[in-house]
């Protein structure tokens, strides 16, 4: 194939991981920016996600397309839901002390991981798509009469990674409607600049935690279950998710949920980009390089504000 | 009535208060004066519950409220004007007026008398809190505290830094929230203030209440401030 369209397809590739990784750090993202937590065990929930999501589509056994919709609405549910609790049974007794977060967040993460071996067992499981049909894509060319449309071979994307695409930015779409026209949304971002005087407003800053939490856990789900009809569902398929997560918000700025998503499309598509082109090791080398460049030139991050 | 008995709090493991005691009457302006590190802001920080309080306690109207969970405080229509606004500063003035109003459940109406008391504030319903000037942002805060219809307002220096008509607009609004019956406790340095319009005065002194004092006897012998305050 050449260049231009091998590019494209790259590009196509990346899409799809910018669009999963924007959904799974943007749930790091709001958990730092309300609660100034660093959550450790965030890939886990994400492995959860696309566990959950297997023992949904495998036990309905009905047609894929039913399976995968009852996945995307109990898999995102059951994993916020334990997040909160996580949250109500840990985080808030240890009153949200950075330095044990970390440390219990961690002691989750291996809780959840080997909880899920023990029980899913170590083997990789497929979900089937809802849909997956190949759609071939043109590619245009100057040529000796003109401009020509022609069709590569191999130039081609399946209909699900398309869906994967629009649905991340539906679902992106819609958290930012919850966050800026709603009072819960609201609310969220009262605590989110000063939890104290959200308190002398009458705000329950340990429910809005819990909730975000869960909300946090459940994008990163939300991820993973869209991603399961591409990769396989395994007990550690946290850790990449984490490392990019974290390479996300960091570059993009803590908190900030536009410098996220600008982060999650500059990492997603170098990574699809890269892997395509060298290989996916490279990738995550440049992508952490990246994130030593940004400590160090910018630490605050592309939107991320200067600590005062 | 506010009542306030013997409190003792603690920022972590030190102590700041030793014994806090005052009473604040409806309709009636309370000051709390001191020097820096008396203890004022941390009294009222320990009303809000923002502090926990170890001994004593805090009650209104024979509620009390030491033993709520802090942000069911507010929820009794205390409003509260902290030191510096505080105000949710990446919010608009409409969304900070609306945490407010969501306190105590309150509606448009409230919302419309607020913004008839600083109209200037109708004005910049969009802007964001941090852009507003010092003094638009003072009238933000103390509008967003007025939309609990409070029966209890704390002002901790809201004078501070503003221009003189600014500082009249927040006296005004301070003596009409007196003139409809709120219990009002104030902190303020500025002691022309404090002597036009405090009922009745409490002096702290390393975390404890020393005096109480009645606003007039204040007036008739101004230099008792000097006395007990060295300005």
């Amino acid at each position: 194939m050449e260049f231009g369209p091998h590019l494209m397809l790259a590009m196509l590739e990346g899409a799809v991981t910018a669009a999963i990784l924007a959904l799974t750090a943007m749930g790091l993202s709001v958990v730092f920016g309300v609660m100034r937590v660093v959550n450790v065990a965030h890939g886990e929930f994400y492995m959860l996600g696309a566990v959950i999501a297997w023992f949904v589509a495998a036990t309905l056994g009905t047609h894929p397309a039913v399976g995968f919709v009852a996945a995307l609405v109990i898999a995102p549910l059951l994993v916020g839901a334990l997040a909160s609790l996580a949250d109500v049974l840990i985080l808030q007794r240890i009153n949200y002390d950075p330095e044990r977060t970390i440390v219990a967040t961690i002691g989750l993460l291996y809780i959840l991981q080997q909880g899920t071996l023990m029980t899913f067992g170590p083997d990789a499981r497929p979900v089937e798509p809802p849909f997956n049909h190949r759609l071939a894509l043109p590619w245009v060319e100057w040529g000796e009469q003109g401009l020509a449309l022609y069709w590569p071979w191999g130039l081609s994307i399946t209909s699900y990674k398309l869906f994967v695409i629009v649905a991340a930015a539906a679902i992106l779409g819609a958290l930012w409607l919850f966050m800026t026209r709603t009072r819960a949304g609201l609310v969220m971002r009262a605590t989110q600049q000063d939890s104290n005087m959200a308190r002398a407003f009458g705000i329950p800053v340990a429910r809005v935690y819990a909730l975000v939490f869960g909300l946090g856990a459940a994008l990163a789900a939300m991820g993973a279950v869209l991603i399961v009809p591409i990769q396989q569902a395994h007990y550690l398929m946290g850790h990449d998710p984490l490392l990019l997560s974290f390479i996300v918000v960091i570059i993009g700025g803590l908190g900030s949920l536009p410098g996220t998503i600008i982060a999650a499309i500059l990492i997603g598509m170098s990574d699809g980009i890269i892997s395509v082109f060298f290989s996916p090791t490279l990738a995550k080398i440049l992508a952490t390089l990246a994130v030593a460049m940004v400590l160090v030139f910018r630490p605050q991050g592309l939107l991320g504000k200067k600590a005062a | 009535m506010l009542e306030v008995a013997d409190i003792h709090a603690a920022y972590g493991r030190v102590k700041t208060l030793f014994g806090v005691s005052l009473s604040a009457k409806p309709g009636e302006i309370t000051c709390l004066l001191g020097r820096n590190g008396a203890g004022k802001t941390t009294t009222m920080r320990a009303i809000m519950g923002l502090l926990p309080v170890s001994q004593g306690s805090v009650s209104l109207d024979g509620t009390p409220l030491h033993t709520l969970p802090a942000h069911m405080i507010p929820r009794q229509r205390i409003g509260y004007i902290p030191q510096g606004r505080q105000l949710f500063a990446e919010l608009t003035v409409a969304e900070n007026i609306e945490i407010g109003l969501m306190t105590c459940g309150e509606g448009p109406d409230t919302r419309d008398w607020v913004l008839d008391i600083f109209p200037r504030l109708r004005e910049r319903l969009r802007q964001r809190a941090e852009t507003l000037s010092g003094g638009e942002q003072q009238m933000l805060a103390t509008a967003r505290a007025l939309c609990l219809r409070p029966r209890v307002l704390l002002l901790d220096e809201p004078t501070e830094g503003l221009q003189p008509s600014m500082i009249e607009e927040i006296r005004q609004v301070v003596l009409r929230m007196k003139a409809e019956g709120l219990i009002v406790l104030l902190v303020e340095q500025r002691m022309d203030a404090i002597l036009s319009m405090a009922d009745q005065v409490v002096f702290l002194e390393n975390g404890q209440s020393r005096e109480n004092m009645f606003g007039a006897a204040l007036r008739a012998d101004p230099e008792i401030l000097t006395r007990r305050l060295g300005v």
